[in-house]
C-alpha cells in the first residue's frame, strides 16, 4: 500500500497532512508513503527530514494524487493553481482521498469525487464517541485554536494578562470570557489561565460547569432554565427568550470584561448571535474579541472574517485558520489522527474499509463512487470529550462477577455450567450416598445440598468493600454450633459429655456476641 | 406446652433469616438490616433449641435438662456473651484480621468439642442400624473441627506478628500431610464400630493428628496469601458446623453451616482468582513453589537502577498541582494506622477541588475487604473507594498516584515478566499514571519477596519513612 500527501494548496495553508514523525508511524504500520516536494516546509519538515524518515520524494503533485492508493490532505480538494485542474479530477480513478471534506457544505465537490468512483473518508465527520477520540481531528484542530486565540488576543491586548505588583505600582489581572466550552473553550481556558487571567466562561449546557470549573474558571450561567446538550456532545439552539437572556449577561459581563473569546459553535448551522454592538460598547478601550465563529458569520455580527479591525475602540480577531498559524504542532496533530484512523482500518496488511466499525462508517462519504452520507446515527451514545480527568464514575456498583472454576470444593454451580467430568463425579457420590444413606440421613442431605447453593447464589451478590463484615458475620453465624453444645448438657449435668457441652457452648457464644458486635462497630463506620 | 411444629418453623425461620442476613451484605445501604436479621434468626433458634431442652414442645422427647443444666447453660452462656461484647468493642480496625481468626479457631474448638461429648453420649437415641453413619459423622466434624482449630490459631498467630509471616516449608511436606490424612481414616476405621464407646482412645488420638495437620498446612502459607488462609478456614468453620449438623440431626445447623461453607468458599475463590494462585497451590502452601524449594529469586532479570527520591514538600507540591489523584493503600498503612491522617490529607485536597479516588486490590491488606473497612472507620466516604476493575482504566488520566504501604499489588513485573513469581496476577496499573509516589520505610522487598522495577521507573518517586509521620506531614503542609 502507497499513500500520498500532496502539498496544500490553499492560499494561507501551512499545514500538511504527515510530519516527519508520522511518517515514520506510518512506516512502521506497512505503508510506502511519497510525498511532494515542499510539503511539510511551512510546517517545519523539509524534504530531508521525510526522507530520512523513510518517506519518497515526488517532484510535483500528479504523481501523488495518481500513483497511490491513499491520498492524505488537510484541506478538502480544490482548485489546483499549478496544474489548472481540480484536485478531485486528478485523483485516480477508484482511489482514497482522507481529509476534511465537509460533506454537508461541499457537495458539488463530493458529486465531482463520486464522478472518480472515489472512496472518502472526512475527518470532519468521525463520530464524537469515546473509541474515536484519538482519531478526533476536529477536537485537535479545536484545542490548537483555543490556544492561538489567547496568544492573539495576547498579541492586540496592551497589558499583561496576570496581576503584578511591581516597584512601579499595581497592575490589575486581565479579565477573560471565554463563551462556550468545547475543546476550543477549554483550551482557550487554560491558556488564559496559564498567562494568570481571571477567566470566567459561558455554556448552554449545564454538564460542561464542572469540566470548566475544573480549568480554574468561573462558571456563569443565565437565570432561565433550559437544557442546552444536543446530540454528539454538541450544544443544541437554544430558544430565542433565552438567547436574549445570554447576550443581556454578555452586555453586563461586557463592562469589567478586558478580553472576549467566542468558541459557540452548532455543527452545521451558522453561527449563534451572541455578542450584540452593545458589548463592545460597554467594553473598555483597548479591549480584544476573539470570534472562532467567524467563518461561519460569527458569534459577533461586527467581526470580520480573516481580519483584525478595531470597532468601538476594541480590536476584533476574526482569523479562521488558527490552527495553520502554528503549522508544526496541528501538522503533527493531525498527522497522528490519520495514523491513528489507519491504525484502525488495519494498517497496510489489513487494510479495509469495514462499515461494521462505526468510526469508519461515521466519516465514510463515498464508498467506491457510491454516497455514504450521512450515516445512520451511532450505536454507542456519544459522550463528551473534553481534554479533561473523567468526572468520579457512578456510586461502587455492585460486582457480580461470574463464577469460572469452582473454588476448590466442587459447588460448581456459580456462572458457567459445570464440566461434564465434574457432573459426573457429583453424580457419582450422589449415587454412593442414596446407597448407604438413610431416609433420613438423606432428608438431612437434601437440606445441606440446597442450602450449599442458595448460599452460592447469595454471597456472589456481596460486594467486595463489605468481605471483612461478611466474614464476622458469618463468623458469628456459624455460632449456631451453640445448639450442637445445648443438645449435649442435658442428663447428668457432671458427666463429661455434658461438661465438654458446655465448653462448647462458652466458645460458641463468645463467637456470636463477638461477630455480631463487630459487624455492627464495622457497618456503622461505611457511610456515603 | 406449644405445638410440635413450631420447633421446625423456628428453624426455619432462622435459616431464612440467616440467607437474608448475608443477601443484605451485597450493599452498604442493606449491609446494617441483614446483620439484624442475623441477630433475630440466632435468637430465635437459640430459644427454640432452649425450648426444645426443657421439653417445651408437645410431644417432643427432651433431653431432660434440668434445673442445674439450665445453670450450667447460664453459666456458660452468660461469660462468654460478655467475652465476645468486650472483644468486639476494644478491636481496632486494623486487628481485624486476628480477630476473625481467632473466632475462626472458637467454631472449630467447639465442633470438636461438640463432636467428642456427642461420642460420649449421643443425647439422642440413634436409630438402630445409623450406628455407623453417627460414626462417620462424628468422625468428619471433628476433623474439619480440629483442622478449622489450629490452622485459625497459627494464622492469628501469624497475623498478629507473634509467629514469622514467612512460610516454614518442611522437606516432603506434601508427603507428610498424605500420611497424616492416610494415619487419620485408619484410626477413623478403627474406631467406628466399638461398642460402648471403646473407640474413645482412636478418636481422640485422630483429633490430635488432624490438629497437627491444621498447623501445618498454615504454617506453610507465606503471609501474602492471609487473605486466602483466612477466608478457607472461615468456609471449613461452616462445613466443621455443618457436619456437626448431621450428627446431631438439626437441619439449622446443617443449613447455616453450608451458608457459612459456601461463603467463604467463595472469598477464597475470589482471593485466589486476584493472585492468580490456584486455590490448591495455596493451600499446600509455598509462595509459586510446588517442588518444596523456598521461592526463587524471580528469574535472572533482577530490575535494578536508582531510585528517585522525593521529600515531602515534593510530595506536597505534587499533590497541589494534581488534578486526579489515587491512592493505593496496603497493609503497610494499616501497620501504621495512618487512615486517619490520610482522611484529613483527602479533605484538604477535595477542598482544593482535587479528584482524589481510593484503588483497593482484593488482596490488599490480611483479610478481604480489610482496606475498605479501615477506610470506612476513617470516615472516607464508600463512593471513592474503588476496586481494581473500576479504575485500572483510569490511571492514564491521573496525575498522582500514592502508593501507602503497597508492593506486591503494584508491582508490573507481574505484567511482563513470566518469570516472576506473581507473574499472571492482576495489579493496579499504577505506573500509567503521571506520577507516582511511593511511600515506604525502605526498600525491602513485598511479602512475596521480589523487587519490584516499579520503584526503578522514571515517573515514580519515592518517599521513605514511616507512612504514619510522613501523612502527617503532608497534612501539615497542606493546611
Amino acid at each position: 500500500m502507497r499513500v500520498g500527501i500532496p502539498k496544500e494548496i490553499l492560499p494561507g495553508e501551512r499545514r500538511v497532512a504527515a510530519t516527519a514523525e508520522t511518517v515514520k508511524r506510518l512506516r512502521k504500520q506497512g505503508f510506502d508513503v511519497l510525498i511532494e516536494t515542499g510539503a511539510g516546509a511551512q510546517a517545519d519538515c523539509p524534504d530531508a527530514l521525510y526522507v530520512e524518515a523513510g518517506a519518497e520524494i515526488a517532484p510535483g503533485p500528479e504523481v501523488i494524487w495518481t500513483e497511490t492508493d491513499i491520498v492524505l490532505k488537510v484541506r478538502e480538494p480544490g482548485m489546483h493553481p499549478g496544474t489548472g485542474q481540480h484536485e478531485a479530477d486528478m485523483l485516480r480513478e477508484g482511489g482514497t482521498l482522507i481529509s476534511f471534506i465537509w460533506p454537508a457544505q461541499n457537495e458539488a465537490l463530493v458529486q465531482r469525487l463520486a464522478a472518480r468512483r472515489a472512496t472518502v473518508i472526512a475527518m470532519d465527520a468521525v463520530p464524537r464517541i469515546s473509541r474515536a477520540q484519538k482519531l478526533d481531528a476536529r477536537s485537535s484542530m479545536a484545542n490548537i485554536s483555543g490556544y492561538r486565540a489567547v496568544v492573539e488576543a495576547a498579541q492586540h491586548f496592551g497589558r499583561f494578562f496576570n496581576g503584578q505588583i511591581t516597584a512601579a505600582g499595581k497592575v490589575p489581572p486581565a479579565k477573560v470570557l471565554v463563551i462556550g466550552g468545547g475543546v476550543a473553550g477549554l483550551a482557550a481556558i487554560g491558556a488564559a489561565r496559564g498567562l494568570g487571567a481571571v477567566v470566567r466562561a459561558f455554556d448552554t449546557r449545564p454538564a460542561v460547569q464542572e469540566q470548566v470549573e475544573s480549568m480554574g474558571a468561573e462558571y456563569l450561567t443565565v437565570e432561565f432554565e433550559e437544557d442546552g446538550s444536543g446530540q454528539g456532545g454538541y450544544a443544541k439552539v437554544m430558544s430565542e427568550e433565552f438567547m436574549e437572556a445570554e447576550r443581556r449577561l454578555f452586555e453586563e459581563q461586557a463592562k469589567e470584561i478586558d478580553i472576549i473569546i467566542t468558541t459557540a459553535l452548532i455543527p452545521g448551522k451558522p453561527a449563534p448571535f451572541l455578542l450584540t454592538e452593545k458589548v463592545l460598547e460597554n467594553m473598555k478601550e483597548g479591549s480584544v474579541l476573539v470570534d472562532l465563529a467567524a467563518e461561519q458569520g460569527g458569534n459577533c455580527p461586527l467581526v470580520e472574517a480573516d481580519k483584525v479591525v478595531v470597532k468601538h475602540g476594541v480590536t476584533l480577531i476574526g482569523y479562521t485558520d488558527l490552527p495553520s498559524r502554528m503549522p508544526n504542532v496541528s501538522s503533527r496533530l493531525y498527522g497522528n489522527n490519520l495514523c491513528h484512523l489507519l491504525d484502525d482500518m488495519g494498517k497496510a496488511e489489513g487494510y479495509k474499509v469495514d462499515e461494521e466499525d462505526d468510526v469508519v462508517r461515521g466519516a465514510l462519504v463515498l464508498r467506491e463512487g457510491e454516497l455514504k452520507w450521512p450515516p445512520p446515527p451511532p450505536k454507542v451514545e456519544a459522550q463528551n470529550k473534553a481534554p479533561e480527568p473523567k468526572s468520579a464514575p457512578a456510586p461502587t456498583p455492585a460486582p457480580a462477577p461470574k463464577a469460572k472454576k469452582s473454588g476448590g470444593h466442587g459447588h460448581d454451580v456459580g456462572g458457567e455450567p459445570a464440566s461434564p467430568f465434574t457432573l459426573i463425579l457429583a453424580g457419582l457420590a450422589l449415587l454412593a450416598v442414596g446407597w448407604g444413606g438413610s431416609n433420613d440421613f438423606l432428608s438431612h442431605f437434601t437440606v445441606f445440598v440446597l442450602a450449599c447453593f442458595v448460599g452460592w447464589q447469595v454471597i456472589w451478590n456481596v460486594s467486595a468493600a463489605l468481605h471483612t463484615p461478611l466474614m464476622s458475620v458469618t463468623n458469628a453465624i456459624s455460632g449456631i454450633i451453640i445448639v450442637g453444645g445445648m443438645l449435649q448438657v442435658g442428663g447428668d449435668i457432671a458427666s463429661p459429655a455434658a461438661i465438654l457441652g458446655a465448653v462448647a457452648i462458652f466458645f460458641a457464644t463468645i463467637n456470636i456476641a463477638g461477630g455480631f458486635l463487630v459487624t455492627q462497630r464495622m457497618l456503622k463506620m461505611f457511610r456515603k | 406446652m406449644l405445638p410440635a411444629g413450631l420447633l421446625s418453623t423456628a428453624y426455619i425461620a432462622a435459616s431464612v433469616l440467616f440467607i437474608l442476613s448475608l443477601g443484605g451484605l451485597s450493599r452498604q445501604e442493606t449491609a446494617r438490616r441483614g446483620n439484624l436479621y442475623g441477630i433475630i434468626g440466632m435468637v430465635i433458634a437459640v430459644l427454640a433449641t432452649a425450648g426444645y431442652a426443657t421439653g417445651a414442645f408437645e410431644g417432643v422427647a427432651g433431653i431432660e435438662l434440668s434445673g442445674a443444666g439450665m445453670g450450667v447453660l447460664a453459666g456458660a452462656v452468660l461469660p462468654g456473651a460478655l467475652i465476645g461484647a468486650m472483644l468486639a468493642a476494644r478491636v481496632a480496625m486494623t486487628s481485624m484480621p486476628e480477630l476473625v481468626a481467632v473466632l475462626h479457631s472458637f467454631v472449630g474448638l467447639a465442633a470438636v468439642l461438640v463432636g467428642i461429648s456427642s461420642y460420649m453420649d449421643p443425647g439422642l437415641p440413634v436409630p438402630a442400624g445409623e450406628e455407623t453413619i453417627h460414626e462417620i459423622e462424628i468422625f468428619i466434624d471433628i476433623f474439619i473441627g480440629a483442622i478449622t482449630f489450629t490452622g485459625s490459631i497459627i494464622a492469628f498467630l501469624k497475623l498478629r506478628g507473634s509467629m514469622s509471616g514467612k512460610p516454614l516449608l518442611l522437606p516432603g511436606r506434601h508427603l507428610l500431610n498424605l500420611a497424616m490424612v492416610v494415619g487419620c481414616i485408619y484410626l477413623g476405621w478403627a474406631y467406628t464400630g466399638q461398642a460402648n464407646h471403646g473407640g474413645l482412645t482412636e478418636l481422640l488420638i485422630m483429633t490430635g493428628i488432624a490438629g497437627v495437620i491444621g498447623m501445618h498446612m498454615v504454617m506453610a502459607i507465606g503471609g501474602a496469601d492471609m487473605p486466602v488462609v483466612v477466608s478457607m478456614l472461615n468456609s471449613y468453620s461452616g462445613w466443621a458446623a455443618a457436619a456437626a449438623g448431621f450428627m446431631l440431626k438439626n437441619d439449622a445447623l446443617i443449613v447455616t453451616g453450608a451458608l457459612v461453607g459456601s461463603s467463604g468458599a467463595i472469598l477464597s475463590y475470589i482471593m485466589c482468582k486476584a493472585m492468580n494462585r490456584s486455590f490448591f497451590s495455596v493451600i499446600l502452601g509455598g509462595f509459586g513453589s510446588d517442588g518444596g524449594a523456598p521461592a526463587p529469586s524471580g528469574g535472572a532479570a533482577q530490575p535494578q537502577g536508582e531510585v528517585q527520591e522525593f521529600s515531602v514538600d515534593d510530595t506536597v507540591e505534587m499533590l497541589r498541582e494534581a488534578k486526579s489523584v489515587v491512592i493505593v493503600p496496603g497493609y503497610g498503612m494499616a501497620v501504621a494506622q495512618a487512615q486517619h491522617s490520610l482522611a484529613q490529607v483527602i479533605k484538604e485536597l477535595q477542598k482544593k477541588k482535587i479528584e482524589v479516588r481510593f484503588a483497593i486490590h482484593p488482596v490488599a491488606g490480611r483479610l478481604p475487604g480489610h482496606m475498605n473497612v479501615l477506610l470506612a472507620e476513617a470516615n472516607v466516604s464508600y463512593d471513592i473507594v474503588l476496586e481494581m476493575d473500576e479504575i485500572n482504566e483510569d490511571f492514564p488520566e491521573t496525575d498522582a498516584v500514592l502508593v501507602i504501604g503497597a508492593n506486591d499489588i503494584v508491582n508490573p513485573s507481574a505484567l511482563d515478566d513470566p518469570s516472576s513469581p506473581i507473574a499472571g496476577m492482576p495489579v493496579l496499573e499504577v505506573w500509567n499514571a503521571k506520577t507516582v509516589v511511593v511511600m515506604k520505610r525502605g526498600m525491602s522487598s513485598g511479602y512475596a519477596g521480589i523487587q519490584n522495577p516499579l520503584f526503578f521507573k522514571e515517573n515514580t518517586r519515592m518517599l521513605f519513612g514511616d507512612a504514619k509521620t510522613n501523612v502527617d506531614n503532608i497534612l501539615g503542609a497542606l493546611r
